[in-house]
């Protein structure tokens, strides 16, 4: 194990490389760039022995990577914001054809108007594509979780492929310690792909094909069955890279200091290091306030949030996205898990930190306040600037 | 008694979904004749999704992989880096895309394939308008033709606009090989082909595919249509190797172009004025091919 200094784009790029990725392809977009220079530093000094395609965008990137994986190779692209929305199409081909891809996604938010700053709306966006998705907090854990989703998406009964996104700017570019693997661990955590529903090249068979109606039921069905053992598999997966890595992923909604709280908040990103932070100065004023990592948004953590809700805890979820017309994307999640507990806790939809607004540990503070003191409206545009009604055409341009 | 030198082997099976006299399905046919068993097929959404059987069947005896309609240059890079990344030789990749899939949506794709030198082989087979969907005009679709989004009628003769030159635009990318191809010059195409198959780097097929309902004749004219397209100059035979233009089937007296046009029903409302205009933008396209071929001989 040694330890380097990464920023979360070299963290993607020794990932795949540890990986042994068979083929990368992948079309520039800040703040993703550097995963892919990385990337091609190391096809061209022998580093890793990896087919590179220079596509032409992101849309051909995802399709050269979909049909790399239906003949058997392990691939690799990288994204974010406008070329994760200009991939939209192919996410759909890549959990249908059921080859197991991992894409890094530099989250950023999407335009109009233009931002390059983090903002989950791009991934957000993709909620629905059958693709497993992980939020990463640290390059460490960007890292990690790229190998343990190559191996989850690997494994036989699953077949799907992994986005594993990361706040732009805040883990792309920003550099930390990252204690890298040893590739014979990795080696042995991660094992060559098997062949169980790839594409034999000496045998004439058609893979996507044309269904009727006599078939497509079952074609989404067996992905959703798929998602099913992908959050059935995880705990192991993880378990396996404890033995082997050393190193703890926390599963999909980690907690801290739940048990006997009043109110939780429910972070994704690099939110979480500040809302950490928040909770250690409120608990030592006496306030009992929590946290839990929703690490992986899907598949969603239905159980392990009903498990939070039975803390009998208030429950805020900040998103960084907003779903139009209902909620954030995260927070309408949580609200449809706990529909059903008894007693259902009361869940606020906080929307913050949009376009690169930061979240700071007074807009932390003020979420738990608004959790513990007020009841409040369903959905809190938390850190708007403009108050509402006031956001007029002349106030947003002018 | 003159030697057949097409191949035997059938790799495109009987039981596919061709409409009766579809081109489409003999240009698959004839392109897989010619490349044999040990090739991996990859086609966008096109008369092909539908022809090449509906699961849990297939029609051809090679693998098929279903991609979008606008990737079929992404799929051929994909699938030729898994094949090089994982050291399975002696394999064809090839893109079997339509018109509309190639010179409109797909032309992105396309050009960024031939532009990173994937080594595959394209073939565009070219029905000259989006049949699959219902006969609405593509970028392919000559000019004057009915469509159904070209009505004839009023002020309206069909499609306005001249066909995209896809040929001119593959060759300003310079590959290693393009080629036309007729499916009704079954021998040319088929030699055209094994040609291709021996060379490394990208390479372009342009093949003319009657289309009885989209072109409005009667199934068993496919062949005698397509004859006349090369034979009265329309569609010429010809290919581009390292930029050096060849044509293949060289026609000294060729027909009148009203012999082609007044087979077809899409053409049926042109008025002598019209055929005399398309006529002479046939001689005129025709004049500048030869003058590429002796400019680059």
């Amino acid at each position: 194990m040694a330890r380097e200094v990464l920023s979360g784009d070299y963290a993607q790029s020794y990932a795949a490389k540890l990986a042994r990725v068979d083929v990368v392809a992948a079309y520039p977009i800040t703040p993703q760039t550097s995963i892919v220079e990385k990337l091609a530093d190391l096809v061209v000094t022998g580093a890793l022995r990896a087919q590179y395609i220079k596509v032409e965008s992101e849309h051909s990137a995802l399709q050269a990577c979909v049909s790399a994986s239906a003949l058997g190779a392990r691939a690799y692209t990288a994204t974010s914001s406008q070329g994760l929305l200009l991939m939209h199409e192919l996410l759909h081909w890549a959990s249908g054809m059921r080859t197991p891809v991992v894409m890094g996604v530099a989250n950023r938010a999407v335009a109009a108007p233009w931002s390059i700053d983090v903002d989950h709306a791009d991934s957000m966006s993709q909620r629905d594509t059958g693709w497993i998705q992980f939020y990463a907090e640290s390059n460490q854990e960007v890292l990690d979780t790229v190998l343990a989703a190559f191996r989850l998406s690997e494994d036989e009964a699953v077949r799907l492929p992994s986005m594993v996104a990361m706040d732009a700017f805040y883990l792309t570019h920003t550099v930390e310690p990252v204690d890298v693997p040893e590739q014979a661990d990795v080696d042995r955590f991660l094992p060559p792909r098997s062949k169980v529903g790839t594409l034999d090249p000496h045998r004439p068979t058609r893979l996507g094909s044309f269904t009727s109606p006599e078939h497509y039921t079952e074609f989404r069905h067996a992905v959703a069955s798929a998602s099913k053992a992908a959050a059935q598999l995880a705990p192991t997966v993880e378990e396996e890279y404890a033995r082997i890595v050393g190193r703890d992923l926390g599963g999909p909604l980690p907690r801290y200091l739940t048990d006997d709280a009043d109110a939780i908040l429910v972070t994704m990103g690099t939110a979480t290091t500040t809302a950490r932070s928040t909770v250690d100065a409120l608990r030592a004023e006496g306030r009992k306030v929590g946290l839990a990592k929703l690490r992986r948004f899907r598949p969603f953590p239905s159980e392990e949030v009903r498990a939070l809700g039975r803390t009998g805890a208030r429950i805020g979820v900040l998103d960084r996205s907003f779903t139009y017309g209902a909620a954030g994307a995260a927070a309408t999640e949580v609200m449809a898990a706990l529909y059903a507990a008894s007693p259902r806790p009361l869940v606020r939809s906080f929307v913050a930190g949009l376009g690169g607004r930061d979240i700071t540990p007074a807009l932390v503070r003020s979420l738990y306040r608004h959790l513990l003191e007020e009841e409040g409206p369903e959905v809190v545009w938390a850190d708007l600037k403009v108050p509402p009604g006031e956001a007029t055409a002349e106030a947003l341009h002018g | 008694m003159a030697k057949l030198t097409i191949p035997a082997e059938e790799l495109l099976r009987s039981g596919h979904s061709a409409c009766p006299g579809c081109g489409a399905a003999l240009a698959m046919r004839y392109v897989l004749k010619a490349l044999g068993p040990e090739t991996i097929v990859t086609v966008p959404a096109s008369c092909w999704t539908v022809i090449g059987t509906p699961y849990p069947t297939t029609a051809l005896d090679v693998p098929m992989l279903d991609n979008p309609i606008e990737a079929t240059g992404a799929s051929v890079s994909g699938l030729r880096a898994a094949l090089d990344a994982l050291g399975q030789k002696g394999l064809t990749v090839v893109g079997f895309a339509g018109d509309g899939g190639t010179v409109d949506i797909g032309l992105q794709s396309l050009s960024g394939m031939l532009e990173r030198g994937t080594d595959a082989i394209y073939v565009m087979y070219d029905n000259e308008a989006y049949m699959n969907t219902g006969i609405q005009r593509s970028g392919s679709t000559p000019s004057l033709a009915w469509t159904t989004t070209t009505p004839v009628g009023g002020a309206s003769r069909g499609k306005l606009e001249p066909k995209k030159d896809i040929m001119a635009i593959v060759a300003a990318h310079h590959p290693v090989y393009a080629a036309t191809g007729n499916i009704a010059f079954p021998e040319d195409l088929i030699k055209k082909v094994a040609k291709a198959k021996a060379l490394s780097g990208p390479r372009f097929f342009h093949v003319l595919a009657p289309c009885p309902p989209g072109w409005r004749y009667d199934a068993e004219r496919t062949i005698e249509v397509g004859r006349l397209a090369t034979d009265t100059h329309l569609f010429p035979l010809y290919e581009v190797e390292n930029d050096r233009y060849r044509i293949t089937r060289r026609i000294e007296r060729p027909k009148p172009v009203a012999d082609y046009l007044r087979l077809q029903g899409r053409f049926d409302h042109l008025r002598v004025e019209e055929v005399a205009s398309l006529q002479e933008a046939v001689e005129a396209r025709y004049r500048r091919l030869l003058a590429l071929e002796s400019a680059s001989a």
